[in-house]
C-alpha cells in the first residue's frame, strides 16, 4: 500500500492526435520557441465578426505584440489591419500561418506556405487551430521543412505558458522551482 | 538510474508540491503569497475591456478569479489529470455549479442512489425548483441506470466511494454508458482524492471534490472543486455550444474549444451565483495538499486495520469497507482504488429498533478519541450516527436506498497511532456491554 515512487499521469489535455502523432505536432518545446520568435502571423480564414473564435485569437495576438495579417477573400481591412484574399499574396514574410479553415481547405493552403519557401520569401510555421485537422497536409509541410503545429489554439498556448491562462485554472503543466523572468 | 534528456513527466508527489506555483519574477517567494484583494488595478481602459470580453486571460475580480485560488485550481488539475480546475466556496456549491453550467428547465441527470445526504437533497429538492429532474438509480444495477436515461438526460452522476456505505462506482462501465449517449459523466471524487483514483483515467469527464475533506485534511477551510478532463466533445451540447445570452451570445465551445466549459462555468456561473472561495481558504487547503499522498496511505493503512478488528468484533453485525473481502464491491475496489478504498467507512451495532439506536448513540458517548462531529477527511478520527445526523431529512425510503439504518455508525478514520484507535474503539464496546449487562 506504501507511496512508492511517483505515480505520474497523462495529461492529454483534449486532441484527437494519438501519441506518435502528438510528439510531431504538440510538441511543448517547439510550440514555445515559436510564440518567443514569431513577429508576425497571418491568419487565414479570420473573421469580421466579433463573436467568432478567429476574431478572439486575431485581437489577443494583437494585444500581446505580434504584428498580425488577416487572410480572407470577403474582407478589406479587420482589426485596422489590411486583408490579403490568400497566403500566397501576402508580400512580405510571416513566421506563423494560423489556419481557422475547414480540413478540406488546408492542403491548398499548406501548398501557398510550401510555394513561399520554395520562392525563398519565408519559411513560415504551419499552426492548424483546434479540431481544423488534416493530418495528410501536416506531413507535407514536416517534409517540406515547416514547423508545424495541428490541434491547438493559439491564444489558449499563448495564454497558457505566458501565464494569463493559469488565473482561468488552465493546467499549464510548467512544473519548475526556479524564479520566473518576467 | 538513467538521465535522459528532454521533458520529463513529473511524478505524482512532485507535483503535489510544485504544480501550479513558479515563484513570481519580483519577490520569489517560495511559499504560494495569499493575495488578499477583491480586485486587480487595469493596465488600462482598453485592456480592462478586453478582460470583460475574455478576449485577454487575467483577474479582474475575486469572485472571477485570484492569484493564491489559481495556484491551488492548477495544481488539482495536475493531481487529477484534468485540463484545468474551477475552485468555489464547498463541495455543495461545486456539484451546483457545474450542474447549472451544463443543465436548463426541463433537463434530466440520472444519479447513483449510494450519495452524501446534502448531495441527495440538492439534486432532488433544489434542483426540482429549477424544474431538473433528478432520477437516483442503484449503481450497481446496469439496467436501471439504461432505463432511467431519456431523451432529456444531459449527464450521469455517481461518488467513486458512495456515502456512506463504501460502495465503489464503476467507473469504466458507466463512463461507457455515458459515452453511448454522449453525456458527460460527473464524478464526486471525495472520498478517494486523485491520490487513490483518478476517475478521468477511466473516462468520467467532469470531477468534483469537497476540498474541505482528505485535500485540505485539517478540518480548518471549506473548499470545492470542479475539474474538466477537456475530452468531452460539447459541440452539440447546447448549455455548452450555443450562443449565451448571459454573455453576450458567446460560444463558449467555439471560442474555448476544450476549455469551454470550465470558461463558462467560471464566467457565467460563479460570476452569477456568486459561490467564490476566499483566497485564505485557497491558501489553507494547498497547505494541506502539500502532503496529500503521505496522509492518504497513513489513512487507508489505519482503515484497513480498524475495518478487520470490527469485522472480527462479536458486537458488530457488519462492517461496510470495500477494502475487506467481504464486501461486495471489493472487486471493484481492487481494481480501481488499488491504494485502498479510502478511509470513510461504516459498521452496523447488533441490534434492532429503538434499543440499537441508544446503543449507537453510547457508544458514540463513550469514545475518547473519536470525535463527534459532521464531517469527514479530517486528521483526526470522526465518529457519526448518520440515520440521525447527515441524513435525517432524507425519507424512509430514501434512507432504505442509500442503505442508512438505525444501527449504522460512520468512522473517517484519522492519522493518529491506530493501536489507540483500536483502544478507543475496544473501551466503548466495553461501556455498551456494561450498560447491556446493567
Ligand atoms: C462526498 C461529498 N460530497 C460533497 C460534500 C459537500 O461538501 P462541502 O461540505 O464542502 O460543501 C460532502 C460533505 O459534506 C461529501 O461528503
Amino acid at each position: 500500500m506504501g507511496s512508492g515512487s511517483g505515480v505520474s499521469c497523462a495529461v492529454t489535455l483534449n486532441t484527437s492526435l494519438t501519441p506518435e502523432q502528438r510528439a510531431l505536432y504538440q510538441d511543448v518545446g517547439q510550440i514555445n520557441h515559436l510564440l518567443d520568435s514569431a513577429r508576425t502571423i497571418a491568419l487565414v480564414g479570420l473573421s469580421s465578426d466579433r463573436q467568432k473564435a478567429s476574431f478572439f485569437v486575431a485581437g489577443y495576438l494583437k494585444d500581446e505584440g505580434y504584428r498580425i495579417v488577416p487572410v480572407n477573400p470577403k474582407a478589406d481591412i479587420i482589426l485596422g489591419e489590411k486583408v490579403y484574399p490568400d497566403v500566397a499574396s501576402i508580400p512580405f514574410p510571416v513566421d506563423i500561418v494560423d489556419i481557422f479553415r475547414p480540413a478540406q481547405e488546408i492542403d491548398g493552403i499548406v501548398d501557398q506556405a510550401i510555394a513561399r519557401k520554395e520562392k525563398g520569401i519565408d519559411s513560415p510555421a504551419i499552426w492548424m487551430q483546434l479540431r481544423l485537422v488534416n493530418l495528410a497536409a501536416a506531413e507535407r509541410s514536416l517534409a517540406a521543412g515547416l514547423t508545424t503545429i495541428v490541434d491547438k489554439c493559439v491564444k489558449m498556448e499563448h495564454g497558457r505558458y505566458r501565464g494569463g491562462l493559469h488565473f482561468a485554472g488552465m493546467n499549464t503543466e510548467i512544473i519548475s522551482a526556479r524564479k520566473r523572468k518576467r | 538510474m538513467t538521465h535522459r534528456p528532454g521533458p520529463r513527466k513529473f511524478g505524482f508527489e512532485t507535483r503535489m508540491v510544485h504544480a501550479g506555483h513558479v515563484p513570481d519574477a519580483h519577490t520569489g517567494s517560495r511559499a504560494v503569497p495569499i493575495h488578499l484583494t477583491t480586485s486587480y488595478v487595469f493596465d488600462s481602459p482598453e485592456y480592462a475591456a478586453q478582460l470583460f470580453e475574455l478576449k485577454q486571460y487575467g483577474n479582474i475580480y475575486t469572485r472571477i478569479s485570484n492569484p493564491t485560488t489559481a495556484v491551488l485550481e492548477e495544481r488539482l488539475a495536475s493531481l487529477e489529470g484534468a485540463t484545468g480546475a474551477l475552485v468555489v466556496s464547498s463541495g455543495m456549491a461545486a456539484q451546483f455549479v457545474a450542474l447549472m453550467t451544463l443543465l436548463s428547465p426541463g433537463d434530466e441527470v440520472v444519479a447513483s442512489s449510494h450519495l452524501y445526504g446534502g448531495t441527495v437533497t440538492q439534486l432532488k429538492q433544489t434542483l426540482l425548483k429549477l424544474s431538473i429532474k433528478v432520477t437516483l438509480v442503484d449503481p450497481h444495477n446496469d439496467a436501471a441506470w439504461e432505463q432511467a436515461i431519456t431523451k432529456k438526460t444531459r449527464a450521469l452522476y455517481g461518488e467513486t466511494i458512495g456515502n456512506p456505505r463504501g460502495s465503489v462506482l464503476d467507473l469504466e462501465k458507466l463512463s461507457r454508458l455515458a459515452n453511448v449517449h454522449k453525456i458527460p459523466l460527473i464524478v464526486d471524487n471525495t472520498f478517494a482524492t486523485p491520490y487513490l483514483c483518478r476517475p478521468i483515467e477511466w473516462g468520467a469527464t467532469i470531477v468534483l471534490h469537497s476540498a474541505t475533506k482528505f485535500i485540505g485534511g485539517h478540518g480548518s477551510a471549506i473548499a470545492g472543486v470542479i475539474l474538466d478532463s477537456g475530452n468531452f466533445d460539447f459541440s452539440r451540447f447546447p448549455a455548452i455550444a450555443a450562443p449565451s445570452p448571459s454573455y453576450h451570445n458567446l460560444r463558449f465551445f467555439d471560442t474555448f474549444g476544450h476549455y469551454g466549459f470550465l470558461m463558462k462555468a467560471r464566467a457565467e456561473t460563479v460570476r452569477d451565483v456568486g459561490a467564490c472561495v476566499s483566497p485564505m481558504n485557497s491558501f489553507l487547503i494547498l497547505q494541506g495538499l502539500e502532503t496529500l499522498s503521505l496522509r492518504m496511505d497513513r489513512h487507508v493503512g489505519n482503515a484497513q486495520q480498524i475495518a478487520r478488528y470490527l469485522e472480527q468484533h462479536e458486537q458488530v453485525a457488519w462492517v461496510s469497507y470495500a477494502g475487506l473481502p467481504s464486501h461486495a464491491d471489493h472487486a471493484l475496489a481492487q481494481k480501481y482504488l488499488p491504494k485502498g478504498p479510502g478511509a470513510v467507512f461504516s459498521f452496523g451495532l447488533k441490534g434492532e429498533g429503538a434499543e440499537v439506536r441508544e446503543d449507537g448513540k453510547k457508544f458514540i458517548e463513550s469514545l475518547q478519541l473519536f470525535s463527534h462531529l459532521a464531517n469527514v477527511g479530517d486528521v483526526r478520527s470522526l465518529v457519526i450516527h448518520p440515520a440521525s445526523t447527515t441524513h435525517q431529512q432524507l425519507t424512509e425510503e430514501e434512507l432504505a436506498a442509500c442503505g442508512v439504518g438505525p444501527e449504522m455508525i460512520r468512522l473517517s478514520i484519522g492519522l493518529e497511532n491506530v493501536e489507540d484507535l483500536l483502544w478507543d474503539l475496544d473501551q466503548a464496546f466495553h461501556a455498551l456491554s456494561r450498560s447491556i449487562r446493567a
